[in-house]
């Protein structure tokens, strides 16, 4: 699927990804895990990826079934280095107002990795 | 695209403002951008701000919103002012620890405790 570096557009898409979950019966707990990071997901890609140039994409894939839901978001940004960014539970980070998006992506998903070029991110999440 | 229109109900009791967020998901951008700019002026009327967020409607929240509060935190601190959160759920509280954020908020039960622990 592909949409436009738009945040509506983004909100509908995870709105049908969501209902494709859904369909598979995943526990409250892994729903929410999943919403959060398709949200984070989604917002780091438009905003930091494409830099909310409409006139560039995001492409996401999806497979859900029985035991796990996969998910990748690719932008069209130069991409980044996930261990660059700054850990935002150490101390003189604490009340930086930004920087944890990928964190709680981390926390809440089993597997989340980034293609060499860091503008790919592929988010797992196995059924409880 | 359509402008964020804020939603949360507010009161007064014993001279604390009382929002309550009415959303269950504070995730959107413009949403969150809009909440905190208005909770903003909220704290720049008042001469020393004392404000909690009562969360009971809210189940899922995103980074931004985390922003959002930690930015109006300051501020209110900055005015000398109190801000307490209540009736946080267990997934939001989740969220909260997970980022250290529940050691720098004061975060209670229930809305009237958060409220009684104002000076």
């Amino acid at each position: 699927m592909v949409i436009s570096s738009d945040l509506n557009e983004a909100r509908r898409l995870e709105e049908r990804l969501l209902q494709e979950v859904a369909r598979f019966g995943y526990e409250e707990a892994d729903t929410f895990a999943i919403k959060l990071a398709l949200e984070e997901g989604l917002v780091n890609a438009i905003k930091h990826g494409n830099r909310y140039d409409r006139k560039k994409t995001i492409r996401v894939t999806h497979t859900i079934d029985d035991h796990r839901a996969v998910f990748t978001i690719a932008d069209e940004g130069k991409g980044f280095c996930p261990a660059a960014v700054p850990d935002p539970t150490s101390d003189e980070n604490l009340e930086r107002p930004c920087g944890r998006g990928l964190m709680l992506i981390r926390a809440f998903m089993d597997d989340v990795s980034y293609n060499e070029e860091g503008n790919e991110v592929r988010l797992v999440k196995r059924k409880s | 695209m359509a402008k964020a229109k804020p939603k949360f109900k507010v009161s007064e009791t014993d001279g604390v403002t009382v929002i309550t967020l009415a959303d269950q998901r504070i995730l959107d951008e413009l949403s969150i951008s809009a909440i905190g700019n208005e909770l903003a002026e909220r704290v720049a009327q008042a001469p020393v701000p004392k404000m909690v967020i009562d969360f009971r409607n809210v189940t899922n929240m995103s980074s931004s919103a985390l922003g959002m509060l930690i930015t109006l935190h300051k501020r209110i601190r900055e005015a000398n002012g109190q801000l307490r959160l209540c009736n946080i759920q267990p997934t939001i509280e989740e969220v909260f620890k997970i980022t250290r954020l529940n050691e720098i908020f004061q975060i209670y039960k229930s809305q009237d405790d958060a409220v009684d622990s104002i000076e």
